[in-house]
């Protein structure tokens, strides 16, 4: 790209947000009420983590694999491709994070999950959030209810629930699995920035953060 | 029957418009400002159509009917240049289904881009963007900010030769590589010549501008509210008394005669997705526009906001 320096973000948003925020009203009236199930699943995995770690894998791996695989088809491939052509480039990555999801799922050892250890509460905290207050965020934001994101409905609060279960996971796959949806939340962060949306500095904090935690959690000792 | 131009845009969200096309054609009532396009001698109606941003709606049905609304009123205003390319995301599928809905109004011109950095998919990529478009042909392609020009200047010209495509052109914006669009305007036979000019971005009167008027190379004028930046920083602010001098009754029509005031320029495409926006800009290029120590004026006033 020449005079790359002469760019700035909104250069490469490709659409108005009035656009992209009706893709997800619309992605909510065809699904509704999925959402009702993919959060109800996702506080059931929350919940296994918290209550019952050894049980955790492998429902939560397999959730996670469904969600990214529905979520990465729905709305990425059936919808924001119309309108991002870097998002057929991008979708992929969806379906490979899925494949990955489903590996540490019937893998042995490939990755335990405890949500009472230290790292893990704040996962669990991250998960929560991402489950219960992302689909709030109208009401700072003041887009319409229609347009709340949900996770396992719409891509961010599904990296972020993702992001806050890996954080309370250990294991050799835990570093093929963050890259997809730290790469998501800077990726959609920097669009949301463009389009100058409140929204925008909880992905690129989640980006920031994570892989600081997921550090510090693995100089502390195992409890 | 007398159709109103108010009328064929109620009839674009009615599905109606392409029936009343042609009649509301000819009640145009004033012929809009039209420039001569140095290498045929064409004329072209001074405000044309872009689509950046504001046609990418993908496939919503709400949206892309808002546009075909945009497109009928920009015909009914006697608009003819719609310029896409096949960066725009979905845009060219928009304006080809708002022109299906029009009925394929016959005063179209068609402008596109090639936008690729392989040069061996240059064809096949014009061949899907004139599916989208569904047009015969476009009237006028350019390559895209400059990519792999060469080779696609190449196709171009090719194409042109073999009867294919009536105009060749190139583009930039944002003012970026201005050196090099000089070297390839001084070089090869263009038809056209886009590039970003309003009243803050004024680089292109020292040498581009004058060029194209030497060489006869046609001028469309991307991004004149800097896709929309300035109207917004301006919005609030009062217009001069002396706007009304030249006719001009909000900051899009000042800007709009300001960028046609000058003689190098052929067509400016503003982007809009408002139906009373796109009367506002044809508006434009009626009435008086202004000499260089007025144009000199409004940019001096604007730049000062």
């Amino acid at each position: 790209m020449s005079e790359w320096w002469s760019y700035r973000l909104e250069d490469f948003l490709l659409f108005a947000p009035r656009v992209y925020w009706r893709l997800i009203e619309a992605q909510n009236a065809a699904l509704w009420p999925l959402h009702v199930a993919s959060v109800g699943a996702g506080l059931a995995i929350v919940l296994l983590v918290a209550r019952r770690p050894q049980n955790a894998m492998p429902w939560t791996g397999l959730v996670l694999a469904a969600v990214w695989a529905f979520v990465g088809w729905s709305f990425l491939l059936n919808r924001y491709a119309a309108i991002n052509w870097a998002i057929l480039y991008i979708a992929p990555a969806f379906f490979l994070q899925s494949a990955l999801l489903a590996i540490a799922a019937v893998l042995p050892r490939g990755l335990t999950i405890d949500g009472r250890a230290a790292g893990g509460r704040t996962g669990l905290l991250v998960a929560l959030a991402g489950l219960l207050l992302y689909p709030c965020l109208p009401l700072v934001s003041g887009h319409p209810w229609t347009s709340a994101e949900v996770f396992g409905i719409a891509p961010d609060p599904t990296a972020i629930v993702t992001l806050g279960l890996l954080l309370a996971a250990r294991g050799p796959l835990l570093a093929v699995l963050l890259p997809i949806p730290l790469f998501w939340c800077l990726f959609s962060g920097l669009t949301l920035l463009a389009m100058d949306e409140v929204e925008a500095w909880l992905l690129l904090a989640t980006a920031a953060f994570v892989p600081i935690l997921v550090l510090v959690g693995r100089r502390r000792p195992q409890t | 029957m007398i159709i109103t131009r108010r009328r064929l845009v109620e009839a674009a969200g009615l599905g109606a418009a392409a029936a009343l096309l042609p009649t509301r054609m000819r009640a145009q009532a004033t012929a809009p400002l039209t420039r001569v396009i140095p290498s045929s001698g064409e004329r072209m109606p001074a405000v044309g159509l872009g689509t950046w941003i504001t046609f990418n709606v993908g496939e919503d049905p709400a949206l892309q009917a808002e546009c075909t609304q945009v497109m009928a009123a920009f015909f009914a205003a006697g608009g003819r240049m719609i310029d896409s390319s096949p960066m725009y995301g979905s845009s060219q599928a928009v304006v080809g289904r708002g022109l299906e809905r029009l009925g394929h109004p016959e005063t179209l011109f068609a402008a596109d881009k090639v936008w690729t950095s392989a040069p061996a998919n240059g064809a096949v990529q014009i061949e899907q963007s004139r599916r989208l478009w569904g047009v015969k042909s476009f009237d006028l392609l350019q390559v895209h900010n400059l990519l792999t020009w060469e080779a696609h200047l190449d196709t171009l010209f090719a194409m042109k030769a073999a009867g294919r495509l009536r105009y060749v052109g190139i583009t930039t914006s944002e003012g970026r590589r201005h050196d090099l669009l000089e070297q390839i305007m001084r070089g090869h036979p263009l038809d056209f010549v886009q590039l970003t000019y309003n009243p803050v971005d004024r680089e292109p009167e020292q040498r581009l501008l004058p060029l194209a008027a030497e060489r006869g190379i046609a001028v469309i004028v991307n991004r004149p509210f800097r896709q929309g930046e300035l109207t917004e920083r301006l919005d609030g602010e009062p217009l001069p008394g002396w706007a009304g001098e030249i006719g001009a009754t909000s900051w899009a029509e000042l800007i709009l005669k300001f960028i046609l005031s000058h003689p190098a320029v052929t067509v400016a495409i503003p982007a809009t997705t408002r139906v009373d926006h796109v009367r506002e800009n044809v508006a434009a290029a009626g009435g008086d526009l202004p000499d260089r120590s007025m144009a000199e004026r409004i940019a001096a006033h604007i730049g000062a906001l």
